[in-house]
């Protein structure tokens, strides 16, 4: 294995990570309309309250990781998709801003205005991530300067969007998850009943999306031609995620969480694998697609990086989980 | 308006507001650990609420600072596409080191530091408060060598021509520790740490002036003082180690810094002036020769003027040279500040000095000032190149992206940011009123 399917690997594990952390603090926030009073909400932000920082920085440092590994994806990507980036950020700014300042003035107004900034930011991000991830798996125009030669609205495809709202559906489940495991009482009743009837949104959702994918996006259909064992990858993500609905029946969000866990993962190795060795393919025009060769810094550069990141990840890794295991257990309505 | 102007005006809009945050909460993090010390070495119940007093206005500064700071680490791609494509082989693994090595550090403890006081010992919460400040302290680290070496690049050659030239780097430790990466990191550690001691001064002078919580006041005042004091004689001997680097690999920018046109000896450094730049010369206070012995300790030693370097090559040198000297008058201000403070805090009449203290109460505005205008002279100083020397910022900006798509970022960035400002500043208001007693807890969603 090459330095440059490395460092592939490692950007897909980056991304991954931040679905599987940040995923469920945004799915909170897509849920938190349906808590009914201001107790049920700020129970549901003060869940979240100690990690959502840190895990949020799994973004900052996929990005840092692609700038640094494949500066003309940054390049490409982020100036080509301008106007969705900069709604990103303006929807990651606004979360913070309401998980920070809701809790500062005790009017209902206030708070309310923080509830509605907090959902609709959590919901824009995620279908904004979707529909990203959708579209890069489907191929964007690029011109043979490397440059994006699309448009904003070109990303609303179909395809993209399904994307986008899978992922709105997925982050809710996981997120609904998160809070069975973190809250008691009624709360934890109403978050295994938002689990259910957001798992019957995913559920179809994430048939209607691998059916898409492998009818529609032929570099699906081709990577299970070429490697039929690469079928597993959705087939045990369906399985993990039809053991979500097991578990949740059983009444073990624990378990659910960690099924549907791993589901994100196998998804995540499905299009990882899809794309492989493309970062950013071209669509109509394959030849013009940035891959892991010709989109790369220098080998040295590679080879720092990996120093940098074998040597630092494994201890960030280790003092994350020794974090959330401080914050184990139901949550405090009052945390400070 | 073109889209290179347009997409600078909101790189400065977003760092530069960015930037009033993370130097105050490097300079509180330094300033937590040593009230959380206290506490943990001498058990005094006033440091611990001391502590947590100031944790919580920490808390406010760094979830902003976090807020506006992801701006920036998407902000290369998004409008400086071009420029991320030259430096990305040397300048990306900076800002990748920056969040595996530093930013994670930071914010995981710092869940601990807001809300872990009763989940874990106290000596792993003085440990966390150590890990969070020293977080701040390697994550601006990692930015400055990207920075500088945008200034002073080091440890890269360039590979391939015209549009497909791109830097890659030969020596790692050559670009993380370039000509001006240690310089100007001590001088931007300086800085911080004054804004968070100036701040905590101006807090404690209020409390004092006003007759609240005059305990934890005094005892604040001195915990910043001492900080302030020591940070800003600290700035003298970094702002000169700086000033020679920037003499000997930036003299373009040093000339504009004070307005030398004519390459002389004994080079002038003016107390303040106007730079008339039409007949090249300025009008204002000079001292003859202090900048020659400055930079070269003798003031018979030339130094380059701004004619030796081509018009095109030139900064803006009027503006340079205003935001360079009131940078350098807020120090000169802030070293009599608290030099006085040391004076009267000596002879034991600290708190009775209210001439003193009204003096102090505005007084967390003079390092952030500093800072902005600081870095105003430095980067505009580097212009108009975006890595000096080598790559010029009209060819850095993004191909794809036009003028009104940034019009409209630009226009949803600053009034995000005007609503930011306003909410810290509120809020922040709120936490000095309610003051470090734990008599009545603050409402909090927590």
């Amino acid at each position: 294995m090459d330095l440059n399917t490395v460092w592939f690997a490692l950007v897909v594990a980056l991304l991954t990570g931040y679905a599987l952390l940040d995923g469920f603090d945004l799915g909170v926030g897509i849920l938190h309309p349906l808590a009914q009073d201001g107790e049920e909400r700020r129970m549901l932000m003060s869940s979240i309250a100690p990690v959502w920082d840190g895990n949020e920085v799994w973004l900052l440092t996929g990005g840092g990781a692609i700038f640094a590994a494949f500066p003309n994806v940054y390049a490409t990507l982020f100036s080509g998709f301008y106007l969705a980036l900069i709604l990103l950020l303006a929807a990651l700014i606004l979360r913070a801003l309401s998980l920070e300042f809701r809790g500062q003035r005790p009017e209902p107004s206030w708070r309310n205005a923080w509830d509605w900034t907090f959902a609709g930011a959590s919901l824009v991000a995620s279908l904004l991530l979707g529909t990203a991830l959708g579209n890069i798996v489907r191929g964007v125009p690029i011109g043979t300067d490397g440059e994006f030669s699309g448009s904003f609205l070109g990303l609303l495809n179909p395809y993209g969007l399904l994307m986008g709202a899978f992922a709105c559906a997925l982050f809710a489940l996981h997120g609904a998850l998160y809070l069975g495991c973190k809250t008691e009482g009624s709360l934890r009743e109403k978050a295994l009943a938002w689990a259910q009837s957001s798992f019957n949104i995913f559920g179809v959702l994430l048939a209607m999306m691998l059916c898409a994918s492998l009818f529609f996006i032929p570099r699906i259909g081709e990577l299970l031609r070429l490697h039929p064992a690469a079928l597993a990858l959705p087939l045990l993500a369906v399985l993990a995620a039809a053991d979500v609905r097991r578990e949740l029946g059983c009444g073990s969000p624990h378990r659910a969480l960690l099924a549907l866990s791993a589901s994100i993962v196998l998804l995540a190795a499905l299009f990882g694998a899809s794309l492989y060795p493309d970062l950013l393919p071209s669509l109509p025009s394959p030849e013009n697609s940035l891959d892991i060769y010709n989109a790369c810094s220098s080998p040295k550069t590679l080879k720092i990086m990996l120093v940098i990141a074998l040597t630092g990840m494994p201890v960030v890794v280790a003092y994350q989980a020794f974090v959330y295991r401080i914050f184990r257990g139901k949550v405090r309505p009052d945390a400070y | 308006m073109s889209v290179e102007l347009l997409a600078r005006i909101q790189f400065a809009l977003t760092v530069g507001f960015h930037y009033l945050y993370p130097p105050l909460s490097i300079g509180l993090g330094v300033l937590i650990v040593c009230l959380e010390g206290r506490w943990f070495f001498s058990q005094d119940p006033l440091y611990r609420r001391l502590s947590e007093f100031w944790t919580r206005i920490f808390g406010l500064t760094f979830a902003v600072g976090v807020a506006t700071g992801i701006v920036m680490e998407f902000e290369f791609g998004t409008n400086w596409a071009s420029y991320s494509r030259f430096v990305g082989d040397v300048f990306g693994s900076p800002l990748a080191a920056e969040g595996v090595f530093a930013f994670f550090l930071e914010s995981i403890f710092l869940g601990v530091l807001l809300f872990g006081r009763g989940r874990v010992t106290p000596r792993f919460y003085l440990a966390s408060s150590v890990l969070v400040a020293l977080g701040a302290h390697l994550s601006a680290f990692w930015i400055i060598v990207a920075n500088s070496w945008q200034q002073t690049p080091a440890g890269f050659h360039i590979v391939g021509e015209g549009l497909k030239a791109r830097a890659e780097i030969t020596d790692f430790w050559a670009m993380v520790f370039n000509p001006s990466t240690l310089d100007r990191y001590s001088h931007v550690l300086g800085g911080a740490w004054m804004t968070g001691a100036f701040f905590m001064v101006s807090v404690s002078a209020y409390y004092l002036l006003r007759k609240r919580h005059e305990d934890g006041a005094k005892a604040s005042l001195k915990t910043g003082l001492a900080l302030a004091a020591l940070a800003s004689i600290l700035q003298l001997g970094t702002g000169h180690v700086s000033a020679i680097t920037v003499a000997k690999h930036q003299p373009a920018k040093l000339a504009a810094f004070e307005g030398l046109y004519e390459t002389r000896t004994w080079a002038p450094l003016y107390a303040f002036g106007w730079v008339d730049a039409k007949n090249e010369r300025v009008i204002g206070l000079p001292v003859p020769g202090l900048l020659s012995l400055l930079v070269h300790f003798d003031p018979r030693v030339p130094v380059t003027g701004l004619r030796e370097i081509p018009a095109q090559d030139r900064p803006p040198v009027n503006f340079v040279f205003q935001t360079y000297h009131i940078m350098i008058g807020l120090g000169m201000l802030m070293i009599g500040l608290s030099a006085a403070g040391l004076f009267f805090w000596w002879r034991g009449s600290l708190f009775e000095q209210r001439w003193l203290l009204r003096a102090y109460l505005p007084s967390f505005l003079l390092p952030q000032i500093a800072n902005q205008t600081g870095w105003i002279s430095a980067e505009v100083g580097r212009q108009p190149w975006i890595v000096y020397n080598l790559l010029r910022t009209s060819q850095g900006f993004s191909k794809t992206v036009g003028a009104s798509e940034i019009l409209f970022s630009l226009i949803l960035f600053a009034l995000l940011y005007a609503l930011i400002f306003i909410l810290f500043a509120m809020t922040l208001w709120n936490k000095i009123e309610h003051g470090p007693d734990e008599a009545t807890q603050e409402p909090t969603w927590t």
